[in-house]
């Protein structure tokens, strides 16, 4: 193999991890069942979870999505998932346009550190989405607790 | 069950509200043993829908990743006076039900 084309090789390699960074994995069948395989954009959607948490049983947790919440243009739902719980559906939320703002708060259980995700359908079909990264030190669900 | 509805007692027409329940139930994972070691069945409020005046505003799925004693908190438009209703259902089929009248002015 010659020395360029090696390169370009690496270099095609290395543009697929950016490309799934920019998305939540399509291929996972939990996003395929909302989505029906259309893109899901990173933006829009405002996930915000404590940076650490001392215990997984109980954990603040709060999504808003940038929509004017008109009849033309509203969020329809708000869907989160977790990376290592053992149910990774958290939640759904069915909005309307007669929510007026586009914004949940609940508590959820985390089975140990991961990555949460939040992804949120629009109106107009198109799906958005945010994830955060937090760190448990006692987790829910698994442990006798 | 119980449950506690908080929100504002009255509201100018057109006002984005807060709406805040909070729900006594244990959700139970499902993934507990119990002292001699048998696994406790899994429980928990898995649909919960809030109506105005007759008319569904929200609903959410949940499921045991949802805390114990389950807090959501949203907001609605205050579009007339009237009631708004919760309903929630658990895995055992156990319904339940609040709610709490909200004047609106203007």
């Amino acid at each position: 193999m010659k020395r360029r084309d090696f390169l370009a090789g690496a270099a095609g390699a290395l543009a697929l991890p950016g490309a799934a960074l920019a998305q939540v994995d399509p291929r996972d069948p939990l996003v395929r069942a909302l989505t029906n395989g259309a893109p899901v954009r990173k933006g829009k959607v405002t996930l915000v979870l404590p940076q650490l948490a001392d215990n997984g049983n109980s954990v603040p947790i709060r999504i808003t999505v940038d929509s004017p919440m008109t009849p033309a243009d509203h969020v329809k739902s708000i869907h989160l998932y977790s990376e290592r719980n053992p149910v990774p559906n958290m939640a759904n939320f069915y909005l309307g346009p007669r929510a007026g703002k586009a914004e949940i708060n609940s508590r959820v259980r985390l089975a140990g550190s991961q990555r949460v995700t939040a992804v949120a359908k629009l109106s107009d079909g198109s799906f958005w989405y945010d994830a955060a990264p937090i760190v448990v030190t006692l987790s829910a669900c698994l442990d006798e607790s | 069950m119980a449950a506690r509805i908080q929100i504002p007692r009255e509201a100018k027409r057109g006002d984005v509200i807060e709406v805040r329940i909070l729900i006594q139930h244990p959700m139970e994972t499902g993934y507990r043993h119990d002292d001699v070691g048998h696994l406790i069945k899994r429980n928990v409020i898995n649909a919960l829908s809030c109506r105005y005046d007759g008319v569904e505003v929200f609903r959410a799925d949940l499921s045991s990743g949802i805390s114990a004693n389950p807090y959501v908190q949203f907001y609605t438009v205050a579009e007339a006076s009237g009631d708004l209703e919760f309903t929630w259902i658990d895995d055992e089929g156990e319904r339940g039900s609040e709610r709490q009248a909200i004047v609106v002015r203007g």
